[in-house]
């Protein structure tokens, strides 16, 4: 594995400013969001990679799992910042954090006792970069399916009350959005899976195969993570949408707009 | 022992909702009531109120059980709302008649093969008169229409009322009627208020005041 020196991401990095200064020139009004995505990009994994080998070597149950719920925690305010309708008050991060949880820790948990087997089994080496991988792409779902539902249940309410007005349950007045709103926050790992391997070399097995890795196991390990994180898409994805649809009407089946926060 | 008597047919006791009421009103079967009043004066939200499709202060009772006893979408389908705008959610007229058309559309003065056609290429009129005939295949006892004949001319207008009458007298039903037209409501009320100041004003048919 040839070993990367500051020089060599320095040098990488003057890709990404000549990239900005093209774009002063253009006006395009993104150079600095691009410089400052860039600068966090840096700064943020450095800071991510002494955590991973402290906690490597402090390799605790105590200690992972703080990591995880802070991961978890950070997840669940970017699901939140991503929805333009959120609802509003705790609701609006509480249910996409929830679901995450749900999803991402119940199969990260399964795939490190059932599948690989470590001892202990909470071996950072294997959790964190495990459960990263599955937050990471839950939160794209959740965000996806909860902004679909709000949106559909904003612009589409005189059908949705007017389906209520003809005696239908708030249940059977949403389930085309709940179904629309699921399906859209499944697409993309569906569309990944597809294309994994012809179109795209997932990010992941790119890795490994760069740092050594023998190919043949790289893509063993790539095909159970998109396993996993397609699993934890959809449960995730199920869950959030379900508690959204439910939050949207009262106990009297009204819908409740104002439960939702203005964009 | 005493006989009591049956209860009303919807009993409205203190509803209250942002600037409607609190008012109480009791409606009989056979009732056609009227209301009229300036616009904005909360006669949509009363009606949403008594469907139970707002939250709201006090009770709305249908002979003698109040709506918190009913499962909605039991309450609002016995109470059936039409509001002014009429929305179509599948691709065919014929696909939101699931129970059945009420009577024949020709006593509407609309065509059965209407029925095969897209909603996108019904006419305002059309699309009102069909959202009425798709209120009523779900026999509510009672009837709230908010200027149900709004977008019609006059022989279609009618056609209609004649309609909402028969439907009242054959299903002992009550209507509550949203009416700007003083002479639809002399042809179709039996009762006329003047919503003023979230309250209900009765006032005589004619549209004189009886009561202030």
């Amino acid at each position: 594995m040839v070993e990367l020196s500051t020089v060599d991401l320095l040098i990488a990095s003057m890709l990404v400013m000549l990239l900005a200064l093209l774009s002063l020139r253009q006006q395009l009004n993104i150079s600095r969001q691009l410089i400052i995505a860039a600068v966090r990009t840096a700064v943020q994994l450095t800071l991510v990679g002494l955590v991973l080998k402290v906690l490597f070597e402090n390799a605790t149950l105590g200690w992972v799992m703080l990591m995880a719920l802070f991961m978890l925690f950070v997840a669940g305010r970017e699901v939140m910042m991503r929805q333009e309708r959120r609802f509003k008050g705790w609701w609006g991060y509480a249910a996409g954090t929830f679901s995450m949880f749900l999803s991402s820790f119940t199969i990260t948990v399964f795939a490190l006792v059932v599948i690989l087997g470590n001892d202990p089994w909470y071996e950072p080496q294997y959790a964190i970069p495990l459960l990263g991988m599955l937050l990471g792409n839950t939160m794209t779902g959740i965000a996806i399916a909860m902004d679909r539902l709000t949106h559909a249940a904003w612009e589409q309410r005189h059908i949705i009350e007017a389906r209520m007005m003809l005696g239908e349950t708030s249940n059977e007045a949403i389930s085309g959005y709940r179904n629309q709103a699921v399906r859209s926050g499944m697409i993309p790992i569906i569309n990944a899976m597809a294309a994994a391997g012809v179109v795209s070399l997932p990010g992941m097995m790119t890795g490994q195969i760069l740092a050594g890795a023998l190919p043949v196991e790289a893509v063993k390990y790539q095909i159970l993570i998109m396993f996993l994180v397609s699993a934890g898409t959809g449960l995730g994805t199920l869950a959030a949408v379900h508690i959204g649809a439910r939050r949207l009407f009262d106990s009297r089946q009204r819908l409740c707009l104002d439960r939702l926060r203005e964009p | 022992m005493t006989v009591s008597k049956a209860p009303p047919l919807l009993q409205i006791n203190r509803l209250h909702r942002l600037m409607v009421g609190p008012l109480s009103l009791v409606v009989d079967e056979g009732d056609c009531l009227c209301i009229s009043g300036a616009s904005g004066c909360g006669k949509s939200l009363l009606l949403r109120a008594i469907a139970d499709l707002d939250p709201h202060e006090g009770q709305v009772s249908l002979q003698g059980v109040p709506a918190t006893a009913i499962e909605p979408q039991l309450w609002r389908s016995r109470i059936g709302l039409l509001p002014p705008e009429s929305y179509w959610w599948l691709p065919q007229v014929k696909n939101h008649f699931r129970n059945g058309m009420p009577l024949p559309l020709e006593q509407i003065g609309i065509s059965a093969g209407i029925l095969d056609q897209p909603v996108a290429r019904l006419s305002s009129g059309e699309r009102q008169r069909l959202a009425l005939m798709r209120l009523l295949s779900n026999r509510p006892r009672i009837l709230l229409l908010d200027e149900p004949t709004a977008n019609l001319d006059p022989v279609n207008t009618r056609l209609v009322e004649d309609v909402i009458t028969a439907y009242r007298r054959e299903n002992k039903a009550a209507v509550i009627w949203v009416s700007h037209d003083v002479g639809q409501v002399a042809r179709v009320a039996n009762r006329h208020y003047e919503m003023r100041d979230g309250d209900l004003h009765a006032t005589d048919i004619e549209g004189r005041q009886w009561l202030s």
